[in-house]
């Protein structure tokens, strides 16, 4: 190694050229300089552009009138038109976005404290063993599809699955899970909790282990119980990985559970289980109406950009660190 | 993940002076592992049953779909349709639906995508993983802050439906792959990955005449074997469950994936008959028995990368969660 590469702050993968003699080097110098990595670079970088900026150009429609037989550009300009059911309030897009908003509340306080109630079941497990052959059970759900997730569900609690054969094996009348529209938002709730409870816990149980174990030794010794020790040092341990979460998913609060709700919308109907994804989705691709969808689908995008920085300037002005920092 | 509050070592409070006076009576002094207190019986107990009850919701019902695949059709019916055990080892259902028809082909479809995505994610990824570690180099700043911003706002269903059919893609398998081909999210875990290789290491390389592509592969790629076992797991798992892009995308039903297929004919229930599965069989084994045999299949993929991805997965999460 020699004695110029000491010297510069080390870049991660060394330098192209040698660092002796730095002239200022022209762009296009630079860039034949770099061409191998550039070509590297050049197929992500393309796809990357293509599927998320060209897409992202793409919601001019919005503004248009689109008609699939003109085009994007040959469509006419029709200004804020497109935008004017979330204004006057379309029933349908005010039921949607009804339905959106009770759903992430409901998931927010029934699905988010689960995980954590069972990482600290786990991590007060003694046995090495035990706690590792119960994370694997539970970490599975979590990377099956949603299809399956529903089909498992149908399963169990359909017309002929095994709960309702039980029930009518004993002279009982059977239950209308799956197509009741008044439990509809418990049923994927529940779905929910079976799915990534057990993935959930990984965060937790990460940030619990870096707790210092002598804080608990030291309490102790003051005479703290565990709920003591509990409520003074495991939750203010997991107090910044909490805020984290809750900020990603105040930014994702109106996207919820859209291909579980399409997979069950048949068997409950459109006034119960449609939010704005779906409403996107039926209305658009599905009705016609592109640029009317294009218009909720580019609000809701917008207003979760919004709430992301948002919740992280609060999170730091509570002194947390948030996702980034800026 | 690895440490526990309760190790095996036992911290003691309140041990010294234990010598010279008497002990003091036994309950006013906690008896602590590790700085905690050791759960009662009945908190033992509560614990015990909850987190049996966890494990069997996710057990039963596997187990019940395993054992309606492979019991013979009297004992389904019987059981209204469903059984949480078998009487006997059946694989008719398995042969009539393997023996060609919508879901051999489906299996076939799935099996493609999955596979060919998974390797050419993995190699788009991590070449552009790769440049974006060399910051000094020719727009790779700006390169970077394109894949950190577009992790921020997502396009939308509908604009990506019209790139996706501008580009030609529409009915063709392809749209399965192309535009989920590179994940901004594990662009950033591989770039973070390679920029912890020692520079010197490279710079030895150089030194003696490895151009660039000889550097990623020779060197970059085998370092981060695990690094690329995981992401290219969970590229695999994302193609294998894709659902709604092939509904979007793929109008031709002879083109469907093993996800859409499941979907018509057990989450919807629609009717397979003898000429969708052209098998050579004299009778059709019990509909719930085909149903929760395609399940089967759709579930065997993952549970073979199971073991392997739980191998890696935490660290994967985490190295995300931290260097992203």
């Amino acid at each position: 190694m020699s004695i110029e590469t000491r010297r510069k702050p080390p870049s991660p993968l060394g330098e192209t050229t040698t660092p002796v003699k730095r002239r200022k080097q022209s762009w296009w110098q630079r860039m034949w300089r770099d061409r191998m990595l550039l070509a590297f670079a050049l197929p992500g970088m393309v796809l990357l552009l293509l599927f998320h900026y060209v897409a992202l150009l793409g919601n001019v429609i919005a503004f248009k009138d689109y008609q699939p037989f003109l085009g994007i550009w040959e469509s006419v300009w029709t200004g804020l038109e497109n935008f004017d059911v979330l204004f006057n309030g379309d029933p349908d897009f005010l039921n949607a976005l009804r339905n959106t908003l009770v759903l992430t509340f409901i998931q927010t306080v029934f699905v988010f404290p689960v995980p954590i109630v069972l990482a600290l079941l786990l991590n007060s497990l003694l046995s090495e063993r035990i706690k590792k052959l119960v994370q694997s059970i539970l970490y599975l759900p979590h990377f099956l599809s949603w299809v399956i997730v529903v089909a498992i569900f149908q399963q169990m609690f359909g017309g002929s699955g095994m709960v309702n054969n039980f029930l009518r094996s004993n002279g009982w009348a059977a239950l209308d899970i799956l197509g009741n529209p008044d439990t509809f938002f418990a049923l994927l709730t529940s779905q929910v909790i079976w799915k990534d409870t057990g993935w959930g816990t990984i965060l937790f149980l990460a940030a619990l282990s870096q707790i210092d174990s002598s804080l608990y030794e030291a309490t102790a010794v003051d005479g703290a119980g565990r709920w003591r020790q509990l409520w003074h040092i495991t939750l203010p341990g997991l107090r910044g990985i909490i805020i984290l979460l809750l900020i990603l998913k105040l930014g994702d609060s109106l996207s919820v559970g859209f291909e579980q709700i399409i997979l069950q919308q048949a068997a409950v109907g459109v006034q119960a289980s449609e939010v704005l994804d779906t409403y996107v989705y039926n209305n658009g691709i599905v009705g016609g109406s592109w640029g009317v969808s294009t218009a909720v689908g580019l609000v809701k995008g917008l207003i979760g950009v919004v709430l992301v920085l948002a919740a992280n300037k609060i999170a730091h002005a509570f002194g947390e660190n948030g996702v980034y920092k800026a | 993940m690895t440490t526990t509050q309760y190790s095996t070592s036992q911290a003691s409070s309140g041990a010294s002076g234990r010598k010279t006076k008497a002990p003091p009576p036994p309950r006013r002094r906690r008896r602590t592992v590790n700085g905690v207190e050791p759960p009662g019986l009945i908190m033992r107990a509560i614990k015990g049953v909850v987190l049996t009850a966890a494990c069997a919701a996710v057990v039963l019902p596997f187990l019940g779909i395993l054992s309606t695949s492979i019991s013979s059709p009297e004992h389904v019916t019987r059981n209204g349709g469903f059984v949480i055990l078998p009487d006997t080892l059946n694989f008719g259902a398995y042969q009539s639906i393997l023996s060609g028809g919508v879901v051999t082909q489906a299996l076939a479809v799935s099996g493609f995508v999955t596979i060919a995505g998974t390797l050419l994610s993995l190699f788009v990824t991590s070449l552009l993983g790769y440049a974006l570690a060399r910051p000094g180099a020719f727009g790779m700043k700006a390169m970077l802050l394109l894949v950190l911003f577009s992790l921020l706002f997502s396009p939308g269903m509908i604009p990506s439906y019209l790139v996706v059919k501008e580009v030609g893609l529409i009915d063709s398998l392809w749209a399965l792959i192309v535009p989920s081909l590179v994940s901004g999210f594990n662009v950033i875990v591989i770039r973070a990955f390679f920029s912890q290789i020692p520079s010197e290491l490279l710079e030895s390389a150089r030194i003696d005449g490895a151009g660039e592509w000889q550097i990623f592969s020779r060197i970059c790629l085998p370092l981060s074997k695990a690094v690329l076992a995981v992401i290219g797991l969970f590229y695999a798992v994302s193609y294998w469950n894709a659902f709604f892009n092939a509904l979007l995308y793929l109008n031709d039903s002879a083109k469907w994936p093993l996800q859409l297929v499941l979907r018509t004919y057990v989450v919807n229930n629609a009717q397979l008959d003898q000429g969708d599965l052209s098998g050579v069989m004299e009778s059709m084994p019990p509909q719930p028995s085909i149903q929760m045999a395609i399940l089967v299949l759709s579930l065997v993929p993952i549970l073979i990368v199971y073991p392997f991805l739980q191998k890696h997965f935490a660290k994967g999460v985490l190295t995300g969660a931290v260097k992203g």
